[in-house]
């Protein structure tokens, strides 16, 4: 302790900054100011990000929320006999000759009718084909499936809801302007005269728009008819399909994992594979899913079962890393307890450990689940994309094999096509989509809130 | 090599460096300090022993505001440092402990080499001119904390790599080397073994010359071997505060005598 | 027969032995279980596992190895005279398949009785016109020869999946016997059942060891396809991406180099977004945040990582791209030609990935004690001293570790690069120019129907293996230090 002592006493120098406590000096004011600017970065790096995040979500609901109301036109349609069943016969195979050719004069009429009885209307359009722009190119099919559903209104007046052409609808939605239409020539000016007037009168209305929810998607340039239903159901499907395959195996894998595997290098190495398999980027897994699941095994392309079987294999660490996590929490004293009573080690997990893990490993399922329903570029691959899906499964078996979108697939089906007016529809699709996923968060956490246990 | 402590040193005669006046600390709703008044004086040892959540701890960090950085908690009452009121409005903390240094329970050196760790107060403080000046800062803080012998030759060795008691010292020679007025000290010797905590007493012991050292210890006979004065604590409260030898030979509330019987405690 | 129907008379027997099972084992004890070795429940268990352990085991089995059994019994027929110019072995077997498939088809809609459908020596061409009356997607020119393949194809699956039937019944109709001769008073049903589960248990933990040895080998596989009809210095160093749309000829280049830079090129750029707003995020939420304010500020990040990529490549796409062209593009600044750049593709990655780190880094400087914090302050540093001083070296290697998870992530994400960056591969540094990536031409190259033995096709197996390769590189680095890390404060 010897070079301890030496330096000490008379030679200790008298403080040469003892200086008051109330007057701060001028290094610590730098300092403080340094401390001020660097709190700022933090707020503002927090800002930054909570700014993003308002400009994405306003960005999603003022794109988006148009896609939920629809341009109708509504007028009385005259179901004229001579051309929708001209034999008289009412049989469905002479109606069902009628082309669709047959069915778009009578719309086209009909709104021209219309267009003449409302008072004080006037406009440069004579003519009741002129209407036809002004029409969904959709909307005879869907008057055809009307009168064949009900073949004893033919030759009545039917009021009749018409899906409008997406330019007018389009205009009504601020889409379309008088500028963008000069250049465009699938409607006029004068139509879009015609359509002020109308609205006025009435007889085009906006309206909620089931369809979208409910409907299938529609060719290139029909957006108006194109709706998301369909591949909503093959979400649905492939979500099936992971809960059905990933849960069960997940918590097998993980049980064994965390109760019984042996410290060795088998075990190492599922270890290993586990971690790694949950940063691998999802495209390999599309990738895994073409050569193993097509290109082999020779399933369906755009199978909602192949989807989810790629999916599964996606979603597994994440249920496994969540489901062990949950399994530890469990206090070694509850096994303890069991083994103490002579029940066999399998007996004390299946018969205490799970339960108690139970809401957690249901969390992180849902989580998983979530991740799952929101994902794309795998099934890009299966071939989720590009194929029009409009026709809806028929029965249990069809649904998971018959080709079919998915939600996300669909939404970027969408943005890929030309059309302004389905770029609406993706935005739309997309609010649908995180409205689910917000749901199977919001059950997460109330799950977990609800279950929350401290041991 | 040293004398005993109780002797030979003039309690009274020594200036009164902090004093603290009707001192309330709450921890949310809980009261953990209760009215506590004492003074502090200069160049010699003051120790606070009680039981475990006596809140002696809790005390010795109010005197250099380590409390601010707790969010629930709140302090009421008066502490001055040289007649200045450290709790006042225009007193900026980050001063405050610059002057009144404080050596922690366990060892905490920073993840950097010995050198680092101790200039990385002279460095905050802006204590040393030029990198000589530094280097001598450096020199005399370890020498000060008694372990210069042990680490001059490896000086950009990480000091996480020491043993236990002589992480203890460079922490020591780490709070000496911002020029503190004041050491307080919370347990220093609690995770050390009774070698290394010898060594440490000791270097408290030569400390006093310089500083007006506080020491919380659960170690009545650390109590006894190190320091000058003694404050009793107890369920919040400061039960007894006296000289050291006093204290332990005739103390004068029942509780204060319970405790150091081993009744209580 | 179909699949659904064998499984259902495979669970029925299961379940009939269960039943079974636990009524023998109570007889053997006089109708008290106590007499038995285990719960009578386990008896019943032990039943059915024996049956359909075996059986499910071997219907897997089996219909992995019928598939390709038939394939290489049948692709022995094909000739090298059948498989055209341009063509391959592949898609000569495609369409082999697709006869075949037609065949039933039409057989099952009557178009075509199945004496004709088997008859050796049907006319080809007039088969493929009959076939293709029925409605059958028949592409190529059917040969007398590529027909009897498709023939032999049918005669072969039809054998061999009534012989799988046959041979699944049997087996779970054995194991029934099996287990129910074993079952009696004495019999340790109770370990036999759970050392079945154990077992089942350990399968389900294999199958991420299977779900890896799949990537690699569909990877592997494909790639040394690729190599072997492209050559593999001109892929890595190969400064030119250009395939060409033919589908068949040899004209493409397939440089691997435009594609890399895209991908770090877009990935560096996220990360300068990224890394400093999620580290100061992170730091302020920690250290500074008051507990209100973290309860705000916290999940409102959080959300930013629940959004699927789909939608940050709309809105890259159509948010960020636009936006960003009013000021850099013609009408502003003139550096950006459309909305599709490596900015916005960049930046709205930058956006994704700012939970990321932000999440990852805030564990991270959770896990430096408080003894480090205390001992700064207790010197008398300020916050912002300790934080740039004392906490964020001694954090150091685990922010390394989780700035190098989001590097993985950046360079493997997918949607954002095919929807914000553009198709054209470009080596530029603009970065306001439209490039593209490892991962977009992953996408590009693979959807759609092209046929998988085209270069133009299998260069996609080769960037995958490239992709998982990289990204599998910087994972195990990654998780390394962050372990090392987390190791040093336990």
């Amino acid at each position: 302790m010897t070079d301890a002592t030496a330096p000490m006493g008379a030679d200790v120098p008298k403080k040469a900054r003892k200086s008051s406590l109330y007057g701060t000096d001028d290094r610590t004011k730098k300092r403080n100011a340094a401390e001020k600017r660097f709190q700022m970065y933090g707020i503002a790096a927090i800002g930054i990000g909570i700014f993003f995040l308002v400009i994405l979500l306003v960005s999603i609901v003022r794109s988006g929320v148009p896609a939920f109301t629809q341009t109708f036109i509504e007028v009385p349609v005259y179901l004229n006999e001579e051309v929708l069943d001209p034999n008289g016969n009412r049989d469905p195979d002479d109606l069902r000759r009628v082309s669709t050719f047959g069915y778009a004069p009578l719309i086209d009429q009909a709104i021209f009718n219309q267009v003449q009885q409302t008072e004080g209307l006037t406009t440069t359009l004579e003519d009741a084909s002129d209407m036809r722009k002004m029409v969904s190119a959709s909307a005879p099919a869907i008057l055809r499936d009307y009168v064949l559903a009900n073949p004893d209104e033919i030759g009545e007046t039917v009021d009749f809801r018409i899906l409008a052409a997406s330019r007018v609808d389009g205009y009504m939605k601020d889409r379309v302007t008088r500028e963008s239409v000069a250049r465009d020539k699938n409607i006029d000016a004068a139509h879009l005269d015609l359509v002020d007037q109308l609205v006025e009168a009435g007889t085009i209305k906006r309206e909620f728009n089931w369809d979208f929810i409910t409907g299938a998607d529609a060719s290139e340039n029909r957006p108006e008819q194109a709706g998301i239903g369909v591949a909503m159901i093959g979400s649905f499907f492939m979500m099936l399909v992971v809960l059905v395959l990933s849960l069960p195996i997940g918590v097998a894998a993980s049980i064994y994992l965390e109760e019984f595997a042996p410290k060795n290098r088998f075990t190492d190495l599922i270890e290993v594979n586990i971690s790694n398999l949950a940063a691998v980027p999802s495209i390999v897994f599309g990738i895994l899913g073409l050569a193993v699941f097509i290109q082999f095994a020779h399933l369906p392309q755009s199978a909602p079962l192949v989807g989810g079987l790629v999916l599964t294999l996606m979603t597994l660490p994440t249920i496994i890393i969540s489901t062990r996590a949950s399994l530890k929490a469990v206090p070694p004293s509850i096994r303890d307890a069991a083994l103490g009573v002579g029940a066999s080690k399998m007996q004390a997990v299946f018969h205490h450990v799970l339960p108690l893990a139970a809401p957690g490993i249901l969390t992180g399922t849902i989580i998983g689940l979530a991740q799952a329903l929101g994902e794309t570029a795998p099934l890009l691959l299966i071939g989720m994309v590009g194929y029009i899906a409009t026709n809806y499964p028929e029965g249990i078996a069809s649904g998971f094999l018959d080709p079919n979108s998915s939600m996300p697939a669909q939404i970027y089906e969408w943005s890929k096509r030309a059309d302004p007016a389905y770029y609406e529809r993706a935005w739309g699709g997309i609010i649908i989509l995180l409205l689910f996923l917000m749901t199977m968060n919001i059950i997460a956490i109330i799950l977990r809130r609800r279950f929350e246990r401290r041991w | 090599m040293y004398d005993t402590p109780k002797s030979g040193v003039d309690v009274d005669a020594r200036e009164v460096k902090i004093s603290a006046r009707g001192v309330q600390v709450f921890y949310g709703d809980t009261h953990a300090i209760k009215d506590v008044d004492v003074e502090i004086q200069d160049k010699m040892v003051t120790a606070f022993i009680g039981p475990s959540g006596c809140g002696k701890s809790t005390f010795l960090r109010c005197l250099n505001r380590m409390n601010d950085t707790i969010d629930i908690c709140r302090v009421e009452g008066n502490i001055n440092l040289d007649g200045e009121n450290i709790y006042d409005a225009k007193v900026d903390p980050v001063q405050l402990r610059a002057k009144v240094g404080m050596v922690f329970q366990k060892p905490n050196p920073f993840p950097k080499s010995i050198y680092d760790n101790i200039a990385y107060g002279p460095r905050i403080h802006g204590l040393a001119k030029n990198k000589a000046d530094l280097d001598e800062i450096v020199e005399k803080s370890l020498r000060r904390g008694a372990i210069w012998d042990e680490v001059k030759d490896r000086l950009h060795a990480p000091g996480t790599g020491l043993s236990g008691g002589q992480q203890q010292r460079l922490c020591i020679a780490r709070a000496v080397a911002t020029e503190p007025e004041v050491l307080l000290m919370d347990e220093p010797c609690s995770a050390l073994d009774p070698i290394a905590t010898a060594q440490v007493e000791e270097l408290i012991d030569e400390l006093r010359g310089n500083y007006s050292v506080v020491i919380v210890t659960h170690s009545m006979q650390q109590a006894a071997r190190v320091s000058q004065k003694t404050a009793f604590f107890h369920l919040g409260n400061l039960v007894e505060f006296g000289e050291t030898g006093q204290i332990f030979t005739n103390p004068e509330d029942p509780r204060t005598e319970s405790y150091i019987t081993g009744r209580i405690g | 027969m179909p699949l659904s129907l064998l499984i259902a008379i495979i669970l029925i027997i299961g379940v009939v032995g269960y039943v079974l099972g636990r009524r023998r084992a109570m007889a053997s004890a006089g109708g008290d279980s106590r007499g038995l070795h285990s719960l009578p429940v386990y008896y019943g268990s032990n039943v059915l596992l024996s049956v359909l352990v075996p059986a499910f085991a071997f219907i897997i089995i089996a219909l992995i190895v019928i598939p390709l059994y038939i394939d290489t019994h049948v692709s022995a027929m094909i000739t090298e005279a059948d498989i055209g110019e341009g063509s391959s072995l592949g898609l000569v077997m495609a369409e082999v398949r697709r006869v075949a498939e037609g065949l039933d088809n039409a057989v099952a809609m009557g178009a075509i009785s199945d004496e004709m459908a088997r008859n050796a020596g049907a006319n080809a061409s007039d088969m493929a016109q009959r076939l293709r009356d029925a409605g059958q997607v028949i592409t190529g020119e059917v040969t007398g020869n590529i027909l009897a393949a498709a023939q032999e194809y049918r005669a072969t699956s039809k054998i061999l999946h009534v012989g799988m039937i046959v041979m699944a019944l049997v087996i779970a109709l054995g194991g029934f016997a099996f287990g129910y001769r074993r079952t009696e008073k004495d019999f340790r049903a109770r370990n036999v059942v759970e050392r079945v589960i154990l077992a089942i248990l350990i399968a389900a933990a294999s199958v991420a060891i299977l779900t890896t040895i799949g990537i690699i080998l569909s990877l592997i596989f494909n790639t040394i396809e690729f190599f072997r009809i492209y050559p593999f210095t001109e892929f890595f160093f190969g400064l030119n991406w250009s395939p060409s749309f033919s589908g068949r000829g040899g004209s493409s280049e397939l440089g691997f180099v435009p594609l890399l830079w895209g991908t770090l090129y877009i990935s560096f750029i996220a990360l300068s977004v990224a890394v400093p707003i999620g580290l100061f995020a992170a730091v302020y939420l920690s250290e500074y945040a008051s507990p209100r304010v973290r309860s705000v500020a916290k999940p409102a990040l959080e959300v930013l990582a629940g959004i699927p990529t789909i939608v940050y490549g709309l809105f890259a796409l159509l948010t960020i791209g636009p936006m960003l062209t009013t000021v850099f593009g013609r009408d502003g600044l003139g550096w950006m030609g459309g909305a599709s750049s490596v900015m916005t593709a960049g930046l709205v990655m930058g956006i994704m990935l700012i939970p990321f780190v932000s999440s990852l880094s805030d564990d991270i400087i959770n896990a430096v004690p408080q003894a480090m914090r205390d001992g700064s302050l207790g010197l008398g540093a300020t916050k912002s001293e300790t934080i740039k001083q004392v906490i964020l070296p001694a954090a150091l290697p685990g922010i390394v570790g989780a700035i190098l998870l989001a590097a993985s992530r950046a360079i493997g994400e997918t949607m954002i690069v095919v929807m914000g960056a553009g198709a054209a591969a470009r080596l530029s540094l603009n970065p306001f120019e439209a490039m593209t990536t490892v991962t977009a031409k992953i996408v590009s190259q693979l959807t759609g129907d092209s046929d998988f033995s085209s270069p133009e096709a299998l260069v996609a197996f080769a960037l995958g293996m490239s992709l998982f390769v990289i990204t599998l590189g910087m994972n195990i680095l990654a998780l390394h230090i962050v372990q090392k890390y987390r190791e040093q404060y336990d």
